[in-house]
């Protein structure tokens, strides 16, 4: 029968499809975890970028993303808490539409934007201004979040804390924000896990730096800017600095996003 | 009437993957042909699941066991066949060709009214555009909705009413001629004026077909059925004629369900 | 005034910060592009050339036309660096004494970086679509239950990779395979547009079998109890039912390839040219952006802003088509 015929040439072709996508990604990940596993030793976590190592780049990169997360979170999380709990109609719709908008655009655009408002302002490039690019990434990333999870909180339990006299903020505060706690964690998780692997946002943001470095106001260590550079220097060395580097940033984000799965399959 | 049987479930039990006990437990249930059959029974009670084994639908899901018989009479050799023998493709596509399925909500497939009906008979092989007009118009006309339809047939099914929909869910069935039709609580998603709607198609379609109908509804079950089967966790508790189950049941239970003291 | 108030007003605040960042996003890099804009006008989306010098004779301080500076002697496009001693920005009025002085302006053109972030995305989505919809269809009907999970987890692991590991995998490991196997140049439009592709696999994948898995189920039994095939019901019954999340998941790849930097960066190659052949290098606009804009005087940073301004304008549309025609009421 030729129906048959098709339906398994089709079947077949999906799965080759799958497989085909599967090689892929494994023969990164080995490539990945080969060469990082050899260019990786202890020193790249004692020495700075100057003298072979990458401790500052790691250093960098996490700091910038946690200073992003630090301001990206709360203003996100309020915005959310607006969207799904006091606005009403088409305002609230279009922000919505406006931040999934936000969430697709170009890396490389927020920071070109960055550099017009915090760079060029500032006199150069520096650490704020990455973190400031690397929050306007995570800000609809953590709206889009902190709206879903709301969502799932029923109904019943915000007319509840009312009905006990609560005033709507505390209600929000301190009942509806608990019962979406799980979820608005592994928002955020994924969120972080998202931005700390950016590069394009930095590269004239922050920049990077050779130099140990805790001054946010200097050009600013970043492992995914100094990966970018690495790889494009045409020795040895700096080439396995950079798989060292990818290694390391790869796990990190890849523990992350396995860390922020198993909290929701735990309580979920 | 002589009582000719279509199809005969003999020993059949039935355990979803996973389940640590089975779902149904040697079931034996005649199927009489050009008759409608009721399995009645609370919730959870196994009719469903007995239902979608006669089509083998379970299949689309891995790793259920089955155990027993399923005939079903072949009319050109006149003889019965095991169904659950099936394990080619094909012969599966024969079978649900001859045993179709109506659900519990209508399912609309995203295309036309047109092409709704004519769905199953292309996929059997039908071409001919003047054939499959016929075929179509008098599915729907069996199916009381030409009416209504003959002059939106090219509009999409998804704008017709619950009730509507179901009619033509029964008319995309009603095309392929099947041997047997199995409803599955047809009318559990539809208002009453809908739900007599599709009492009465399903009691005309029984000079074509021979039914089986799983119903929470025990008016409906003794309003439409000629046979009742009454199921309690996974077992058949009592088979006979409608008036008898619900007049004079043999079994306590099913005396307590009949009158509504459980369930 | 109470903490209620306060409260809400905050929260009000910071909701609207997103519509306050994206008209300011808007805002600057339209402000910024603007000397560009009005030099060039709509012709900088043809002019292929990027930083070429050319001598724009001058008599009687009457400015020709800008545009039309093709006879320029080919001589003086030397490797064109915006550091040129030789450049100078504008005719001013004052100093245009004599009748001969030979001025020299620079031509920045947006014409190849359009084309290459047009034709590498391309690439990539005619490499990735068939393959995503494969995995998909895959994962949603084909595979057993025991494989559907982890399946599906790496999958989304994949899309989670930093697009800069992307890039570095392409440039060191998979260009030099398709060089052997396709030849041409490692270097190169196609081999930017495949790593992109493979970029995108994931997410596009991920996303469409989400679209796919809308699809009731009933609905597929239906199919099946009138005898049809599985093929037959990924054809007629989910794909119809689940079209529009699937060209939603489709465009939301689209705007995520067009935008991509570092994936691209490793491979295109960073020249300002387009050649008949697809293995030949290029460019598209966040590389051009990336690899420019530390060391950009004005004229030249104006016109980065351009291209920002023109990347920012495409995802933008192609985004707010998905969202307003395809992905209306999924939340």
């Amino acid at each position: 029968m030729k129906r048959l015929m098709i339906n398994k040439i089709v079947l077949l072709l999906s799965t080759f499809a799958a497989i085909i996508g599967l090689v892929f990604l494994a023969w990164i990940l080995t490539t990945l975890f080969l060469k990082g596993i050899d260019a990786i030793n202890w020193t790249l976590f004692t020495k700075d970028l100057i003298d072979g190592g990458l401790r500052n780049l790691i250093f960098g990169q996490f700091v910038m993303a946690l200073v992003a997360t630090i301001i990206g979170v709360p203003l996100g999380m309020l915005a959310g808490i607006y969207l799904r709990e006091y606005g009403r109609g088409v305002y609230v719709n279009i922000i919505r539409d406006l931040n999934d908008i936000m969430m697709s655009a170009p890396s490389i655009v927020i920071g070109s934007f960055v550099f017009v408002v915090v760079v060029v302002p500032s006199g150069g490039i520096n650490g704020w201004a990455g973190s400031i690019a690397l929050a306007i990434m995570l800000i609809p990333i953590v709206v889009s979040t902190t709206d879903n999870m709301l969502s799932l909180v029923p109904t019943e339990l915000r007319e509840a804390g009312i009905a006990l006299g609560g005033s709507k903020h505390k209600v929000v505060l301190d009942i509806v924000l608990k019962a979406a706690k799980v979820g608005l964690m592994t928002g955020i998780l994924l969120a972080f896990a998202r931005i700390i692997g950016e590069t394009a946002p930095l590269l004239f943001t922050s920049g990077t730096n050779s130099f140990w470095t805790t001054n946010l106001n200097n050009a600013f260590p970043s492992l995914t800017v100094s990966i970018y550079d690495l790889a494009n220097f045409p020795t040895d060395k700096a080439r396995n600095l950079a798989w060292a580097a990818s290694f390391i940033l790869t796990i990190t984000v890849l523990i992350i996003n396995l860390v922020g799965r198993f909290i929701t399959r735990d309580k979920g | 009437m002589a009582k000719e049987l279509i199809m005969d479930i003999k020993d059949f039990s039935f355990k979803y993957a996973g389940a640590p006990k089975p779902s149904l437990m040697n079931i034996n249930l005649p199927v009489y042909k050009n008759k409608i059959t009721a399995m009645i029974g609370p919730s959870g009670c196994g009719k469903s699941t007995l239902l979608r084994s006669i089509n083998r639908i379970h299949d689309l899901y891995p790793n259920n066991e089955y155990t027993g018989e399923i005939n079903l009479l072949n009319i050109q050799k006149n003889e019965f066949e095991n169904i659950l023998d099936i394990k080619k493709e094909n012969e599966f596509i024969k079978l649900r060709q001859r045993v179709g399925m109506i659900f519990q909500k209508p399912t609309p497939f995203p295309m036309s009214i047109y092409d709704n009906v004519a769905y199953g008979l292309r996929l059997s092989g039908l071409k001919d555009k003047n054939i499959l007009d016929e075929k179509v118009e008098k599915a729907l006309k069996g199916a009381a909705i030409w009416d209504e339809t003959k002059d939106r047939l090219k509009e999409s099914a998804m704008g017709m009413s619950g009730g509507q929909q179901q009619r033509l869910c029964i008319a995309r069935a009603v095309a392929l001629k099947p041997e047997v039709i199995l409803f599955d609580e047809p009318t559990s998603a539809l208002d009453p004026i809908s739900t007599k709607a599709i009492e009465e198609l399903i009691s005309e379609l029984k000079e074509f077909v021979s039914i089986v109908i799983v119903t929470h509804n025990m008016q409906q079950a003794s309003r439409l059925s000629d046979f009742t089967a009454f199921m309690y966790i996974g077992e058949l508790i009592e088979y006979n004629k409608t008036d008898k189950i619900f007049l004079n049941p043999k079994e306590k239970l099913t005396e307590d369900y009949i009158t509504g003291r459980f369930g | 005034m109470n903490r209620e108030l306060i409260f809400k007003r905050v929260a009000f605040s910071s909701a609207t910060l997103i519509l306050v960042l994206l008209l300011s996003i808007f805002i600057m890099l339209f402000v910024s592009a603007k000397p560009a804009m009005s030099e060039y006008g709509l012709h900088f989306l043809v002019e292929s050339n990027w930083g070429k010098i050319v001598k724009i004779k001058s008599d009687k301080s009457k400015a020709i036309s800008q545009k039309t500076k093709r006879s320029a002697d080919k001589s003086d496009d030397l490797f064109a660096d915006e550091d040129s001693p030789m450049f100078s920005d504008q005719t001013m009025p004052g100093n245009d004494q004599s009748e001969q002085v030979v001025k020299t302006k620079t031509i920045y053109g947006g014409f190849v970086p359009i084309m290459g972030t047009i034709l590498s995305t391309l690439i990539a989505m005619v490499f990735s679509m068939p393959i995503a919809m494969g995995i998909a269809v895959f994962l949603s009907e084909i595979a057993p239950k025991i494989i559907v999970k982890p399946v599906g987890i790496a999958i989304e692991l994949l899309a989670a990779i930093p697009s800069i590991i992307y890039g570095m995998w392409g440039l060191f490991y998979f260009a030099p395979l398709i060089q052997k196997v396709i030849g041409g140049s490692q270097i190169s439009l196609l081999t930017a547009g495949l790593v992109l592709g493979i970029m995108i696999l994931p997410f596009m994948a991920a996303i469409t079998r989400d679209a796919m898995n809308t699809t009731p189920d009933v609905l597929k039994e239906s199919a099946y109890s009138l005898g049809a095939t599985k093929f037959e019901v990924v054809k007629d019954i989910i794909f119809p039912y689940a079209k529009v999340g699937i060209i939603g998941s489709v465009i939301l790849s689209l705007g995520r390839a067009l935008g991509e930097t570092m994936a691209v960066a490793f491979l295109i190659g960073s020249v300002f040219k387009i050649s008949g052949s697809l293995t030949s290098p290029s460019i598209s606009i966040p590389v051009v952006l990336a690899n420019n804009f530390g060391e950009a005087d004005p004229q030249m940073m104006s016109a980065l802003f351009y291209l920002a301004f023109i990347l920012f304008i495409l995802s933008f549309g192609i985004i707010a088509l998905a969202k307003f025609y395809f992905l209306r009421g999924r939340r």
